[in-house]
């Protein structure tokens, strides 16, 4: 009983506002923490790739921002099933404070395998199963930022979105695979970006890259949800005491 | 249940035949995109004929996309949507029915007049048969999907290019698997695979994605 | 401990330089600028909001109801 109480407590905007406020130079703090551990890592102890050659550093954002760029619209869509199934109001807020670093994440996949894959296959763009459904990724997100950004109910803008969201995660793996099979058909290219035979420093390069871009994403997301929040309940009594005590 | 279907299925049609025109401006969009295509490339057979797959595909693609905006905005203009969405049936059932309708019209018609485009490319006659066979399997789930997209837009200003932004992504599995049955047919490896996955689609979409309209029409109506 | 002999084969990378540093440049820049625009999104939301507050505290100061 308490627990719920509580729950519902921090979903409510005037109590998490405040929280996230805390929170979010704790999860900066650990980005660049473990940025600049991953970078000294992977950018100054690793040795070379026998194969790949320094170029191979590039996966060091590469993979890391391309998980991200998954990961986030599955939470996103966490947030859409929630939000759909309890009508709570944190959770369209979180979908679409999340949505710009989930878009920016999947450009900057793009954009690495890009600059990858010039040295790598000769060519800046390949059609790669991978690059292929990270570019259809950042459709999904355009589209539903595009889609958000047109409602001007908010309500509204969350259901429709959450709406959006689910529909695109049950189609996230035809997609792929789809994308899987018209590319084996037509024979490209077979090079991975990401070696299964890595040596366990460059492994922990990447994974304390992934941390730092992980909590990267929950600051900014956070920072973003507390705008969100304030336009939309900018006639609560709990923004407007706390406006006029800023204002004192 | 099928009753209720068929008479959306039937109103919609008939609603559609007073307004005949739509139909043929999108299924003359279809035939003039496929013509552009070797003018802007060159006349080359064989490159025609590889091409000929995808160029009628997305050509499809865009043709079904034209008609969606309006699949639900004109029954919620003049109140009928309303109505339908506060009757005893099932949204999702009466939303079925107006998706099979707008297949009617916008689908079936591509299916039809694809083999003669068809023959502009220099296309075999097995490749014919498995172009129209595909397009006639894989619009339905291109009525479906699209279906969702229109329901989200509803009412919103620039609803068209919003609609098709959020759409055409999610067409993508159909469009490989639409142009790559022909593809293998054309280079004789056998599109059956592709086709039996674009008819699993199709049955995917036919049975959920109405569901899912009705979900976002229920939304824009609150 | 460290893998590379001078600053200049660290820049270099072995050739990859262009590469390896555009892929880390641009991140870094993104990775900058995204929080600039939210923090300063943050910033003009507040101010906006405090001064509609203000106003309309003003004016209900000036109408003689209640």
């Amino acid at each position: 009983m308490i627990d719920r109480f509580n729950l519902y407590r921090f979903a409510s905007p005037a109590t998490f506002y405040p929280l996230a406020g805390k929170l979010i130079p704790w999860f900066a703090a650990a980005g660049v923490l473990f940025g600049l551990v991953g970078l000294y890592i992977g950018m100054l102890v690793a040795p070379t790739d026998f194969q790949q050659g320094e170029g191979y550093r590039i996966i060091f954002i590469h993979v890391p921002t391309s998980w991200m760029s998954m990961f986030i619209y599955l939470v996103m869509a966490f947030w859409a099933a929630i939000g759909l199934a309890f009508n709570t109001r944190l959770s369209g807020m979180m979908a679409q404070a999340l949505a710009p670093t989930g878009a920016l994440m999947a450009f900057l996949s793009l954009w690495t395998g890009a600059l990858w894959g010039k040295p790598m296959w000769g060519t800046w763009w390949v059609w790669d199963a991978r690059l292929t459904s990270e570019l259809i990724l950042l459709f999904l997100y355009i589209g539903y930022m595009a889609l958000v950004a047109a409602i001007d109910d908010p309500r509204r803008a969350d259901k429709a979105g959450g709406i959006l969201l689910l529909v695109g995660v049950v189609n996230i793996p035809i997609i792929y695979f789809s994308v899987k099979w018209w590319n084996t058909l037509h024979q490209g290219s077979s090079v991975n970006l990401t070696k299964s035979s890595m040596a366990e420093i460059m492994l922990w390069g990447m994974l304390l890259m992934a941390l730092a871009f992980w909590m990267y994403a929950i600051a900014v997301a956070l920072a973003r949800v507390r705008t969100l929040m304030l336009e939309r309940e900018r006639n609560a009594e709990w923004v407007r005491k706390m406006l006029s005590e800023e204002n004192a | 249940m099928l009753k209720i279907i068929f008479s959306v299925i039937a109103r919609d049609l008939q609603l559609a035949m007073r307004r005949q025109a739509d139909i043929v401006s999108a299924l003359f969009f279809f035939v003039i995109v496929v013509s552009l295509f070797p003018l802007g490339i060159g006349p080359e057979t064989d490159l025609l004929r590889k091409l000929a797959p995808g160029v009628l595909w997305v050509a499809a693609l865009l043709a079904t996309m034209l008609s969606l905006p309006r699949l639900f905005a004109d029954d919620h203009r003049d109140g009928t949507l309303e109505q339908l969405a506060l009757s005893p049936y099932p949204l999702g059932l009466i939303v079925t029915g107006k998706t099979i309708a707008h297949w009617l019209v916008s689908g079936l018609p591509l299916a039809l007049i694809a083999p003669i485009l068809g023959v502009q490319f220099d296309l075999a006659a097995d490749a014919l048969w498995v172009l129209t066979l595909t397009i006639l399997i894989g619009t339905p789930a291109l009525s479906g999907i699209g279906a969702i997209g229109a329901a989200l837009t509803l009412g919103l200003r620039g609803g068209g290019v919003l609609l098709s932004l959020l759409v055409l992504p999610l067409y993508i599995p159909v469009l490989i698997f639409g142009a790559g049955a022909v593809e293998a047919t054309v280079s004789g490896l056998g599109g059956d695979g592709h086709l039996s996955l674009l008819a699993a689609m199709t049955t995917a979409a036919i049975g959920f994605a109405p569901w899912a309209s009705a979900a976002a029409l229920k939304i824009a109506l609150e | 401990m460290i893998y590379w002999n001078s600053f200049a084969d660290f820049l270099a990378m072995g050739g990859y330089g262009l590469y390896v540093w555009g892929s880390f440049g641009v991140t870094a820049l993104v990775m900058v600028a995204e929080p600039i625009l939210v923090a300063r999104n943050q910033r003009a939301s507040v101010a906006r909001l405090k001064r509609q507050l203000r106003a309309e505290q003003r004016a209900e100061s000036r109408s003689p109801a209640a």
